[in-house]
């Protein structure tokens, strides 16, 4: 293996296109903040906050994905992943940056007591409301607090300790005893990662963090939801990362065939997202109760039926009928540009489940929306590049190794 | 059915069969199958064989399903006989999907299953040539064509110097015909079978 490059080195060119879009990324932040974060108009402030809560939210969803999938592949014994999963581990590593600035937003909105933004802060309100006053075990900030501080510092821990525990493939061959004893502990690892993430994003958490805005309505399928938009995202992601690196030399092991499944990944979620997305809207539909069907009245006949038809023609259609063929899943292009399709249009997703709710009469995607969007795009780019150059690219002795490398699909 | 000669070797070693097979394509002679005990990956490729086509048909029927459940219930609810159900507009769109949807996935599904018997010839009452009764055991068998050129002792021994545990020539229908197994009565001779 000697003859294969395994230490990743920050292009110049990453760097100041990074650079760049953070800087970008910072005018639009602070230009928001004075003009509208510091307006005396309290809808502006709440588009501010808003803006700042599906950005974070979101960047830190999608790379927490990235843990996951390494986490479900370990305990699904999987060996394909292994020639290019110190992807999925830096992407990880922006958890834990991601995580405090999104714990920063989400406590100033509540400990500021932004009620336009989350109506159960009002107090007075609650009271004298019988559905909030229902919820208020779950909707209240000491609640809100103790859970989000809970969830992003133990993403972050698990999937620290998650990447710790893949160093150990660098270090020392392994004999079958010592392997068996390693895969053993990832396994045990991945299997309390997954089991957190499951009582976190796959339940409890969206509910909390997005749906609370509209706190009188709810949907059970809400959180798988967000957790189909941020899987599919982060499978997106890895596909990006795993291009670039293939278009810099690296990663000579990763193949069309790892491709291929990260596509499969890429195409089955983008699926599935389309059956949670329509399982939630046509019962909303069916039944048609105004206290369900309020969450839907300005998002499909209102000003946001453009961005709500827009995101099922991304999300579903095009990689539905573009990521179908075997000949596309293994054409690099193509996945490039499904992949940036499909962040964007889970961007978009994220932007209408918070916006919609928030700026109900007027569509306010503009130059601050794509100003934080370059920021974190920035900040991941930058983040990602110089966590990859902290670990060889390639676990040379993860006893899985081999059969990543003769992995054929 | 043309009748056909064939040299039949058998293997109990993938690692074995793999430059096997590469060696006797180069060589020239024309693989007509290898027949495995479960699937072995990578072996398509090694053979040459081109990519199926079933995922396509697979594709055509879903399209012909999704067509068909869509002007089919359309057609009846708004032309042949509307009906008011909870207020909803003749053309109810989202209370269709899941039919649709249904229809697709059954005329995708049953018409890539028949599609697929008919690909591999199989069918009720359909009888296919057993080039050696261990290839849904343990053998790898692989079955070479032969012209009226091919020297079978040559290429018998060719196959045993690759590793070849048994080799053997048939004279078998390459094709299928109807028949049942429990009145087994031979449509072809047999006679040329040789154990090596």
């Amino acid at each position: 293996m000697a003859s294969i490059k395994t230490q990743f080195e920050i292009p110049g060119k990453m760097k100041t296109w990074s650079y760049a879009l953070i800087g970008v990324g910072l005018v639009a932040l602070i230009a928001g903040l004075v003009i509208k974060g510091f307006s005396s108009d309290e809808h502006e402030q709440t588009i501010f906050w808003g803006t700042l809560m599906y950005n974070t939210i979101f960047w830190t969803l999608v790379c927490n994905a990235s843990m996951f999938f390494i986490c479900v592949t370990t305990m699904a014994m999987g060996g394909w992943q292994q020639s290019f999963r110190r992807i999925p581990e830096a992407i990880s590593t922006m958890v834990p940056i991601f995580g405090a600035i999104t714990f920063a937003v989400l406590i100033y909105v509540v400990v500021g007591h932004k009620h336009h933004i989350y109506h159960w802060l009002d107090s007075e309100a609650v009271a004298n409301d019988p559905i909030l006053k229902g919820k208020a075990g779950f909707l209240n900030p000491v609640f809100f607090i103790v859970w989000t501080t809970l969830t992003i510092g133990l993403w972050s821990i698990l999937g620290w300790r998650m990447r710790q525990l893949s160093s150990e493939a660098d270090e020392v061959p392994m004999d079958a005893e010592k392997g068996a004893s390693f895969i053993w502990r990832n396994t045990i690892r991945a299997a309390l990662f997954t089991v957190w993430f499951a009582l976190t994003v796959g339940s409890t958490v969206p509910w909390l963090w997005m749906m609370s805005i509209d706190a009188h309505w709810y949907s059970t399928m809400y959180s798988w939801y967000t957790f189909a938009s941020s899987f599919v995202s982060g499978m997106s992601l890895i596909a990006l990362w795993v291009i670039y690196l293939k278009n810099k030399g690296y990663l000579e092991l990763t193949s069309q065939e790892h491709l291929h499944d990260i596509g499969k990944f890429m195409f089955a979620f983008s699926i599935f997202w389309t059956y949670l997305w329509f399982s939630q809207y046509m019962l909303i539909w069916y039944a048609n109760i105004p206290e369900e069907t309020v969450y839907f009245k300005h998002r499909v006949q209102g000003p946001y039926k453009g961005i709500f038809f827009l995101n099922l023609i991304i999300n579903f259609l095009c990689p539905l009928l573009i990521l179908m063929k075997r000949s596309a899943k293994r054409n690099y292009t193509l996945v490039t540009f499904m992949a940036v399709l499909i962040i964007f249009g889970h961007w978009i997703d994220f932007y209408q489940m918070i916006m919609g709710s928030l700026s109900k009469e007027h569509v306010t995607l503009g130059w601050l929306d794509f100003g934080i969007l370059s920021l974190f795009v920035g900040m991941m780019i930058l983040g990602v590049g110089k966590a990859l150059t902290k670990k060889p690219l390639v676990p040379k002795y993860h006893p899985f190794l081999k059969e990543s490398v003769i992995h054929q699909v | 059915m043309a009748k056909k000669k064939f040299v039949v070797g058998c293997f109990d070693d993938e690692a074995v069969l793999f430059p096997a097979v590469k060696k006797v394509r180069t060589s020239g002679y024309k693989i007509h199958d290898v027949y495995t005990p479960f699937a072995v990956h990578g072996l398509d490729h090694a053979l040459g064989l081109r990519e199926t086509s079933l995922h396509t048909a697979g594709f055509v029927y879903g399209i012909t399903g999704t067509s068909t459940a869509l002007s089919c219930i359309s057609w009846i609810f708004t032309r042949d006989w509307p009906l008011n159900i909870g207020g909803k507009p003749h053309f109810a769109l989202p209370a269709w999907v899941p039919i649709i949807f249904e229809l697709t996935v059954l005329f995708a599904a049953v018409g890539m299953v028949l599609t697929f018997c008919y690909l591999c010839q199989l069918a009720p009452f359909v009888k296919k040539h057993h080039f050696h009764p261990r290839a849904t055991d343990d053998l790898f068998v692989m079955v070479i064509e032969c012209t009226d050129k091919t020297n079978t002792d040559d290429l018998k021994a060719f196959l045993t110097s690759n590793g070849a545990v048994e080799t053997d020539v048939q004279v078998a229908e390459d094709g299928w015909w109807l028949g049942r197994y429990d009145k087994d009565e031979m449509p072809f001779e047999n006679k040329e079978i040789v154990a090596a």
